[in-house]
Order: C-alpha cells, then sequence, then structure tokens
C-alpha cells in the first residue's frame, strides 16, 4: 500500500481539490471569490471547536463546518449582490482577511496562539468519498436548469434576468454551496493536521485557491479538479531544486498561465476530449 | 491622544496613499488588478535596505529605491501584463502577478534571507513638542516626502503631454491610440511611476516600522487595494483621501482598542464604504470589471 507520507500529500491534494471547486461553483455564476481561505477558515473552527469541546463525532462536526461556511455564504452573498467583477473580488479579499483577523482576536479559538489538540479524525476516504460526492453533484447540476442559469449568469447578467433567470436566488445558492464545500474542506483540513493557526487560511490561502482553479481552466470543474491535483503535488515533484523550489514554482505557473491564459483545460481541449469519449464509447 | 494618534494616522496614511495610487493608476489605464505591487513595494524596501547598509544618505536611498522599482514595474508590465492583455480573461493577470509575487517574495528570501531584518533609522531623530503633540523628525520627513511625491504626480499628471497621455488612456485606450498617442508607451510609463511611488512608499514605511520582511509586501498591498476601492478604481484623488482615511482609522484603533485588530480597520472601512457608495468615496462610475 501506499506509504504514510504518499497519503498525506493525496489527502492535502484532496483538500485543495475541493477547495478549488468551492472557489468554482461561484465562479461559473460569474462570482469571482478571494475569500475562500474565510469559509475555510471557519469550517476548520467550528468542526474543531465542536469535537474539542463538545466530543462531537467527527462526522457531525464536518457537517457543522459545512454548515456555517455555507450561513456565512449566504450572509457574505447578500452584501455581493451589488457588487461585480473586480469589485467584488476585492470585497471577498475583505472578507477572508477579517476572519483572519476575527480568529486572531478571539481567545475561545486560541487567537494567535492557535488552535492545537484537535482528534484526528480525517482519513483518505474521507477525502475521497466528499471528493466522489462533489464530482457527481457538478455533473449533474452542469447540465441542469441551475447549472444553465450559472453559465447565463456569468456570460451576460441582463441577458440571463431577461430569460427569467433569478440572479439574486442563483447568485445566493452558488455563493452559500461554495461556502458549505469550503467549509467541509476547512473541517477536514483541522481534522488532518490537529492545529491550525488563522494564517494558515489567510489571503495566502484564498489567493491560491484561486490560482488553482483558474491554472486549470474555468471552463469546467473538471479545471478545478485538473489544476489542483497537478499544483499541490508540483512541489513534491520539485523537491530536487531544494530552496530553489517557490521561485521554479512561481516560474512555472507564470509560464503556463501565459502559454495558456485560459487555463489548462479550456473549452476547446474539452471539446476535443469529450469528442474522444463519446466516440470511444461509440465503438465500445 | 487624539490628536497624536491623528498625526500618527496621516503619516502612515500618507505612505498608504502612495502604494494606493499605483494600484489606481495601473487599474485606470488596464482595468486590470496588479497584485504583485506589492511586492513591488517590498522590493523597493530591500533595495532601500541595501543602500542605507552601504551607507548611502537618506536621499539617495529613496531615489534608489524609487529607480530600482520603477525598472521592476517595467519588467512586471512586460512579462505579466503585455503577453495576456488581449487574451485571456480579467482574471488571467490577476494569477499572473501571484506568480510574479510569488518569485520576487522568494528571491528576496533567498538574497536577505526569510526573517525580518532591521531597517537603519536615516538619522538620529530629534522630536518635537508641539502643544500636547509629539512629532518626530522622522515622521515629519515620512509625511513631508508623501505630500511632495503625492504633489508631483498630480502636477505632472494634470499638465504634462505625457500626463495627459495616460489620462487619455485610461479614459479609453482605442481612442486614445486613434488620437496619436503611443498607447503601450503610455501604460509602461504609467507602470514606472506606480511602481516608484511603491518603492518610495516601501523605504517610508521601512523607516517608520523600523524594519521589513520579504512577506512585508503582501499586508500592506492589500491595504492598498482597498484603499483603491474606497477612493474609487482609477481615480487618483481619491486614492489619496482613501489613504488618509484608513491611516487616521488604524492609528485610533491602535490608540483605542487593541492593535491586533488594525489590520482588519482598512477592510471594514472599505466594506461599509462601499455598501453605502459601490462605487467608491469618490468614485463616479460602475467598473463592471
Amino acid at each position: 500500500m501506499l506509504s504514510d507520507h504518499a497519503v498525506s500529500i493525496l489527502i492535502f491534494a484532496g483538500i485543495d481539490v475541493i477547495m478549488a471547486l468551492s472557489f468554482f461553483l461561484p465562479a461559473s455564476a460569474g462570482q469571482l471569490s478571494a475569500g475562500q481561505g474565510g469559509f475555510m477558515a471557519l469550517g476548520a473552527y467550528t468542526s474543531a471547536y465542536l469535537s474539542v469541546h463538545h466530543q462531537t463525532p467527527f462526522p457531525l462536526a464536518l457537517a457543522a463546518g459545512g454548515l456555517v461556511g455555507g450561513l456565512v455564504g449566504l450572509a457574505v452573498g447578500f452584501p455581493a449582490l451589488r457588487l461585480r467583477g473586480l469589485y467584488l473580488v476585492l470585497v471577498t479579499f475583505g472578507f477572508g482577511e477579517m476572519v483572519r483577523v476575527f480568529f486572531l482576536n478571539a481567545p475561545a479559538f486560541g487567537g494567535p496562539a492557535g488552535f492545537a489538540g484537535i482528534p484526528p479524525a480525517t482519513t483518505i476516504w474521507y477525502v475521497l468519498g466528499l471528493l466522489v460526492v462533489l464530482v457527481y453533484f457538478f455533473t449533474r447540476v452542469s447540465g441542469s436548469r441551475m447549472g444553465r442559469a450559472f453559465a447565463a449568469l456569468r456570460d451576460d447578467e441582463a441577458a440571463a434576468e431577461a430569460m427569467g433567470v433569478n440572479s439574486t436566488y442563483v447568485k445566493l445558492a452558488a455563493f452559500a454551496a461554495g461556502g458549505v464545500m469550503a467549509g467541509l474542506g476547512g473541517a477536514l483540513y483541522a481534522h488532518y493536521t490537529l492545529y491550525i493557526d488563522p494564517e494558515a487560511f489567510g489571503v495566502g490561502r484564498s489567493l491560491f485557491v484561486m490560482l488553482y482553479a483558474v491554472f486549470g481552466g474555468l471552463a469546467s470543474f473538471w479545471g478545478a479538479v485538473a489544476g489542483a491535483t497537478i499544483l499541490s503535488i508540483l512541489p513534491e515533484l520539485l523537491r530536487w531544486v531544494k530552496d530553489w523550489r517557490e521561485i521554479l514554482y512561481g516560474l512555472l505557473v507564470l509560464i503556463m498561465m501565459l502559454v495558456r491564459p485560459q487555463g489548462l483545460l479550456d473549452a476547446a481541449l474539452l471539446a476535443r476530449l469529450s469528442a474522444r469519449g463519446e466516440r470511444a464509447a461509440a465503438r465500445g | 491622544m487624539f490628536v497624536q494618534q491623528l498625526v500618527n494616522g496621516l503619516m502612515l496614511g500618507g505612505a498608504y496613499a502612495l502604494v494606493a495610487i499605483g494600484y489606481t493608476l495601473i487599474f485606470g489605464v488596464l482595468n486590470l488588478l496588479h497584485l504583485a505591487h506589492g511586492d513591488v513595494f517590498m522590493v523597493g524596501a530591500y533595495v532601500g535596505l541595501a543602500l542605507a547598509l552601504a551607507g548611502f544618505p537618506p536621499w539617495a536611498t529613496l531615489g534608489g529605491a524609487m529607480l530600482a522599482a520603477a525598472a521592476l514595474g517595467v519588467v512586471v508590465e512586460r512579462v505579466a501584463f503585455r503577453p495576456v492583455r488581449s487574451r485571456g480573461s480579467h482574471v488571467t493577470p490577476l494569477m499572473t502577478t501571484i506568480a510574479v509575487g510569488l518569485v520576487l517574495q522568494h528571491v528576496v528570501v533567498k538574497i536577505f534571507g526569510a526573517e525580518p531584518v532591521a531597517f537603519p533609522a536615516p538619522f538620529a531623530a530629534a522630536s518635537l513638542a508641539l502643544g500636547p503633540v509629539t512629532l518626530s523628525t522622522l515622521q515629519l520627513l515620512i509625511l513631508g516626502t508623501s505630500v511632495a511625491l503625492m504633489a508631483l504626480l498630480e502636477l505632472f499628471l494634470r499638465s504634462t503631454p505625457t500626463g495627459m497621455a495616460i489620462r487619455a488612456t485610461a479614459e479609453n485606450p482605442t481612442i486614445a491610440g486613434l488620437m496619436g498617442i503611443n498607447v503601450s508607451l503610455a501604460i509602461v510609463i504609467t507602470f514606472a511611476i506606480a511602481s516608484a511611488l511603491a518603492g518610495a512608499a516601501g523605504v517610508l514605511l521601512a523607516w517608520n516600522f523600523t524594519g521589513l520582511s520579504p512577506f512585508f509586501g503582501v499586508k500592506v498591498g492589500l491595504k492598498g487595494l482597498a484603499i483603491m476601492l474606497l477612493g474609487g478604481l482609477g481615480n487618483v484623488t481619491g486614492a489619496m483621501v482613501g489613504g488618509l482615511v484608513v491611516g487616521v482609522v488604524e492609528a485610533l484603533s491602535v490608540g483605542y482598542l487593541d492593535s491586533s485588530y488594525r489590520d482588519a480597520f482598512a477592510f471594514a472601512v472599505m466594506i461599509l464604504i462601499l455598501l453605502v457608495r459601490p462605487t467608491g468615496l469618490l468614485g463616479a462610475r460602475l467598473q463592471s470589471g
């Protein structure tokens, strides 16, 4: 079987994929959020608090993390309704930063010293199980009424509204669902690292989550899956360059974004892949 | 106490405003966000540190940092913006600049180490007592420099042909091009100016906080972003006013509340103002990004 080290890489990669998907969902409705780290923090701290202080069973604590992420997502969604594009990016940045400062100043959650003593509960099966559920969810959503409403809002909000899409409802749903996913990701993270501090969920985290999804391409949720997997395993592959690792990583991401500004899996590549898949299915 | 914090806030705000003006100038001409601007600011501060350690006088430290940052800004434009300006969405430059920022941070870590380092004081600061307020000569220098730089910028944008070309490009790049303005050159000059201001702010804030670290740019950069929003995207005067507002609010929060809240205030003020006036304090038009 896999070594402990390999399992830990897989678990972190899986959590990164969950986070990238949590960014992708609102992004597929045209709502770019740069505050996913904030939702992750909420999920992580909620579940950790319940586990440590109330001995809540892990599945319940996990669900509570997702629930809090979703509720706050809904609350953030309301003011976000008035904002678009880069304004929204910046306000969600601000949201993430405020969550970080909140936990930094909350003695009940350990403040700057962090929150330790979280019982180990996250296993690779939890992560894979959640990923399977999410992939199923996204494949179902993309062709559904809701999925088409997302795409319509992203492409042209005025036209979508004229066609009868309730933009308020759809945007709030997208934000809340993204918040649930990030909250779940945070809860899984907390019960794997067993120690969390506010800095783990700062701006850097939010930016990386965004980078994963955009690197993979925003044309389909598979882009977020591919982007997060590649970029979270890449540092392992770059071990041999030692302390040049971050510099090389940054350069590789830069070159890749210059070569494929639409991300790894853009619409053209997806169409080619799915045509090949259909031909294979027709032959089989 | 109140007046004292107000003065401290104005000084801090002046330096923040310099960073925010850079963001807003670049946003003005390109309608894109430059997420490595905070790192250009940080590199400027480190160049200043190297010059100060080599024994250069304060004015040369400041000038050298500005020149180095300007050169770096032009390079960033060339590698992270120009190639994706016409293709890709407005999200792509966010990613290329995050990558550039990462590279800059770790290049600095490689040269100066990851630990925070002390920044030598430019001179032995004397303090002047004006009634209840104590001003140090260093504070006066920081405030004076940022005000002077802002005044120069305002003059440059208003009354030189290059300044006018930049404003025309910000208004509408296509039409500016049709009118015979070299839009690409205007963009390069904008990056050079914006980055030079960031380099100056880097040295000024390093003097103020008496130290710096390779990750110092991220926080200040975010604050600059918040201030840009506060003042209205692309609005230079708005960024100046916004910088002073955030500096003062932050100083007052340090004076009256716990100092660990200071970083949240820029964003709290920003979110509150945006909810009331989504186009910012002085903004007029709504950008859809």
